[in-house]
């Protein structure tokens, strides 16, 4: 492991942040800031190879406040622009910062389409459940029902779990934090960072002005997050609640909530938690789950190794350059079928 | 037949038969045939946007037309001395294409009552019905002769009646004093190692359709042309998508940045990227997006990341593309779009031929956006453009349009190989690493501002889509400052005039009338043009490459002819755009929208209404 003897100051820019007083996005800020001399020295990557690319919305802005590479595109096409960067140079390390609607709504066939390639990105994907910056339209995550700029009577379309969006792709890396929880995003980054392939990291963000507290039933506070989410952690029990006395058990085809010491429940029964199986079926489950009928997961849900496009695209042209008898312009132009008068 | 006793100076061929009978491979394998022999070819390939339409229907016949010749072949022609009909569809949908005197080949077995019903035609007789009779008619039982050919043949009946393109082509060999060499040495390269018994098949029939010429007195030469005067040296044919993928390749090579493309597949410019994903081995990455905009924007990562990147579409494809072509402009990153026009508006016509886009590429984007649009105008000189608008795009710091049609990138023509050391070189301003802090649009007197990488030590800088500061690139709602930058960014594309050559023309400076064409009409137009010259017209040629920026002299050109007419595939959109440029001239306007290029004849007819 290298020592670069960065800290979050090295990777401050010197542009105000203009944010909202109390938005989510101040504390994933603050986690990234945290991760990344971190990452530096865990991937022996110097300062200059993060690149920060994202799309539009608030939490796109957030590129102008690292002091890194970065580039504020257009809206929901930062995962395209980015597979582009990291296939280019893979020995960059790219991040994309997007929001619901940037990457679920305009954007949803890159964001897709990315996590199937397997592009080795980290994606941080800023939940809100609203557009923010257009001040106030229900999204593609927004609650069935709520009442919005663009929905006054209430919204008729069911929203995205992007958890099951993502795993539905077969995202090979697929892990979900609160805003308040920094300590826990800032280790769920550098997990995000050190996996290669296309890393989507959801943050619960909560937007003071358009949706405040939509996350609050179970993330209001520290009392409230110990009882109603579940940190997931692979090869421990899928315990939650401030005793770690409330775990998940397996019944049929459904996860069930269970108490220890309870209705013949022992810590046996508990399920483990398996980031590493190829299998989709039970991260899907545990991404799907939603409060108050089943705590919310967060941490690495799911966490598994297979090629990555953009390594695979490069073996493939070095590969064909040692078995290619066309190693220049003159020798292509010269090739097949030529004729001489 | 009658003995033809002197050599002609071009003849043209159309070979035509269902989608599936192999016309494509047909016309390949003679064009090439006859580049080898020393002519000048230009081939053009008709075929149908449905891959296999219903067997036996106009609506599935497939066309390659080639014509050769000794001099002066810009263009596969507009009628044909040989018509080769594989079915009586064929025929149907070719009778607009013959020569007074043309030749026609049939396969006779094809004239059956089943062929001529799907074929729709009122009566049993479809050379009658078609008033075909005075032609000069070879009915060839082809089908029968072919199998005849193969009786010893292992292969199945079906396989067997496959090789009847070649019995055409054996025919069509002959007519033409041509040696059945090459057509030989493509099949047993093709199929020899993998599949001897179809190679053997194939080859027994092109003799056996050779065969049958000489046996029926076909006259040996009635259809030979002398050899072109080419210059000496080493040629290959190629078409224009082909020679578009290898401009982007050799531009990479001399700029030294390794190539990109982010494509979505589209007719008529899918094999730009399928070329490209050939060659890996020159250090060529392609990702076949999952959509168009995707194309763009994996090619502007790209870009951004520091590879010379490029995304190639058509016309409904431009389209999806304008929002990340502004994002370009805005960034300051080379990038290169090739649109192969294509007709339209919508899906339109997806296999023939338009120039409908021009105005797309010059103004379709939101806000003041300009973008270098630069044209190729035959199926080789797109190599060149290519190159030319990978030289812009890298040392100007902006995308650029390339534009080519479906005509010359499906139509091919023998091109003499360049040499990359003759190539100019690409110095793309490539920012160093620094210790002082980087200011991303700092420019040269240029306006150029310089390429910063990921990955260099002290470039780190932010951009993006947001108006920038003049200076320091950081976020600026100034009004003052967008206008400084509104200003900045159309006088960098205005200050490429000084890179690219002055326009030429063809014909005396001054004179009664100036042809103006742009783009892939150059071959018919100059074919026009320079008939008209030598009848003694007053009539020059100016054919525009270069159409943002324009090149300094072309005022002075349109300056020496009393009248200006514009000819172009659309309804006026190269006229329209000179006519607000430079509205001391009145640009006429010659149109056409049919999906097919010029003919020679409707040219000269115009040229003709104008000087009378």
């Amino acid at each position: 492991m290298a020592e670069y003897k960065y800290t979050p100051e090295s990777f401050k820019s010197d542009q105000q942040v203009k944010w909202c007083a109390g938005c989510g996005d101040h504390a994933v800020l603050n986690a990234v800031q945290r991760a990344l001399p971190e990452v530096a020295d865990a991937l022996d990557k110097p300062h200059e190879k993060f690149v920060f690319i994202s799309g539009i919305g608030c939490s796109s802005r957030f590129i102008y406040y690292m002091r890194t590479f970065g580039f504020h595109t257009i809206h929901g096409r930062a995962a395209a622009v980015a597979t582009g960067v990291k296939v280019a140079n893979p020995d960059l390390s790219v991040w994309v910062c997007t929001g619901d609607g940037d990457s679920l709504a305009i954007g949803g066939n890159h964001f897709i389409h990315a996590i199937r390639r397997n592009v080795d990105l980290n994606i941080i994907l800023f939940n809100n459940e609203i557009y923010g910056l257009t001040k106030g339209q229900y999204s593609p995550t927004t609650k069935l029902g709520t009442i919005t700029k663009t929905s006054p009577y209430g919204t008729v379309e069911h929203p995205f779990n992007p958890g099951e969006l993502a795993i539905g792709a077969k995202a090979t890396f697929f892990a979900r934090t609160v805003d308040a929880e920094v300590i826990l995003t800032k280790e769920l980054l550098v997990e995000a960072a050190k996996h290669r392939g296309t890393s989507v990291v959801e943050a619960l963000v909560n937007c003071m002005i358009f949706n405040n507290k939509t996350h609050a039933s179970f993330a209001a506070d520290k009392a409230t997050r110990a009882e109603n989410t579940i940190t997931l952690r692979h090869g421990e029990k899928m315990l939650f609640g401030a005793n770690k006395d409330k775990g998940l058990v397996l019944e049929g085809l459904k996860l069930k909530v269970v108490t220890v010491g309870e209705d013949g429940y022992t810590i046996d029964d508990i399920l483990t938690h398996d980031a590493h199986t190829e299998d989709t079926t039970l991260h899907c489950m545990l991404a799907a789950m939603k409060y108050p009928e089943y705590p919310v997961a967060l941490g690495v849900i799911r966490s598994v190794e297979t090629p990555c496009y953009d390594t695979e695209v490069e073996a493939q042209v070095k590969s064909v350059k040692g078995s290619s008898n066309i190693q220049c312009m003159d020798d292509l132009l010269n090739s097949g079928e030529t004729f001489t008068l | 037949m009658e003995q033809q006793n002197s050599l002609l100076k071009d003849v043209v061929i159309r070979f035509s038969g269902d989608s599936g009978d192999g016309m494509q491979l047909t016309g390949t394998l003679f064009s090439e045939t006859s580049a080898l022999a020393g002519n000048a070819i230009s081939t053009f390939p008709d075929y149908p946007a449905e891959i296999r339409a219903p067997q036996g229907t106009v609506a599935g016949v497939s066309g390659f037309q080639v014509h050769f010749g000794s001099a002066g072949i810009t263009n596969p022609g507009d009628k044909c001395d040989v018509l080769v009909a594989m079915n009586p569809a064929a025929l149907k949908a070719n009778v607009a294409f013959l020569k007074q005197d043309a030749t026609i080949i049939i396969d006779g077995d094809s004239i059956t009552a089943d062929n001529i019903a799907k074929a729709s035609f009122a009566t049993d007789n479809p050379l009658a019905e078609l008033e075909l009779l005075d032609r000069n008619i070879i009915i060839a039982r082809i089908t029968t002769m072919t199998k005849e050919a193969l009786s010893d043949s292992a292969l199945d009946n079906k396989a067997k009646v496959k090789c009847k393109n070649m019995f055409a082509l054996g025919i069509c060999l002959y007519i033409t004093d041509r040696t059945t060499a090459h057509a030989h040495d493509y099949i047993n390269a093709k199929f020899g190692r993998k599949n001897p018994a179809v190679a053997e098949a194939n080859n027994l029939v092109i003799e056996a359709g050779y065969n049958y010429a000489a046996n029926n007195h076909l006259s040996h030469n009635a259809y030979a042309v002398e050899p072109a005067g080419l210059p000496k040296g080493k040629y290959r044919t190629i078409n224009g998508n082909v020679a578009t993928a290898w401009g982007f390749i050799a531009a990479s090579e001399k700029s030294s940045r390794p190539l990109f493309c982010g494509s979505y597949p589209i007719t008529p410019a899918t094999v730009i990227l399928e070329e490209l994903a050939k060659h890996k081995s020159l250090g060529v990455k392609t990702v076949q997006a999952e959509d168009e905009i995707a194309g763009i924007c994996t090619a502007v990562g790209a870009a951004y990341a520091g590879n010379f990147a490029v995304t190639t579409t058509s016309g409904p494809g431009l389209s999806l593309k304008s929002e990340a072509l502004g994002l370009a402009v805005m960034a300051e990153l080379p990038l290169v779009v090739v649109d192969v026009q294509r007709g339209g508006p919508s899906t339109g016509l997806p296999t023939k031929t338009e120039q409908s886009d021009l105005l797309q590429a010059l103004y379709g984007r939101n806000g003041e956006c300009p973008v270098p649009v630069i044209a190729a105008s035959t199926p080789s000189d797109c190599f060149k453009y290519a190159f030319e608008a990978s030289k812009i795009a890298m040392e100007h710091m902006t995308p650029v349009v390339l534009l080519t049609d479906g005509f010359i990138a499906n139509s091919s023509e023998a091109w003499a190989i360049p040499k990359m050391a003759d190539m100019p070189a690409i110095n793309p301003p490539i920012a160093e690493s620094s210790e002082q802090t980087f200011m991303p649009y700092r420019r040269d007197s240029r306006h150029v501002r310089s390429w910063a990488f990921p990955g260099v030590k002290g470039l780190e800088h932010r951009i993006g889509g947001l108006e920038k500061h003049f200076a320091t690139g950081n976020i600026s709602y100034e009004p003052a400052n967008h206008a400084l930058m509104v200003a900045t960014r159309a006088a960098k594309v205005a200050a490429i005039v000084e890179d690219i050559p002055l326009q030429s023309i063809m014909g005396q400076a001054t004179g009664e009338l100036l042809v103006v064409g742009w783009g892939g009409t150059r071959g018919h137009i100059e074919s026009a043009v320079s008939q008209m010259q030598t009848m003694g017209f007053a009539v020059s040629h100016c054919h525009l490459n270069y159409l943002n920026p324009l090149p300094k002299n072309v005022e002075q050109i349109f300056a020496g002819f009393k009248r200006i007419l514009v000819c172009e595939l659309n309804e006026g959109q190269a006229a329209s755009y000179l006519q607000g440029l430079f509205p001391q001239f009145v640009f006429e306007r010659f149109n056409k929208v049919e999906g097919q290029p010029f003919t020679v004849a409707e040219l000269l007819n115009a040229f003709n209404e104008k000087l009378s």
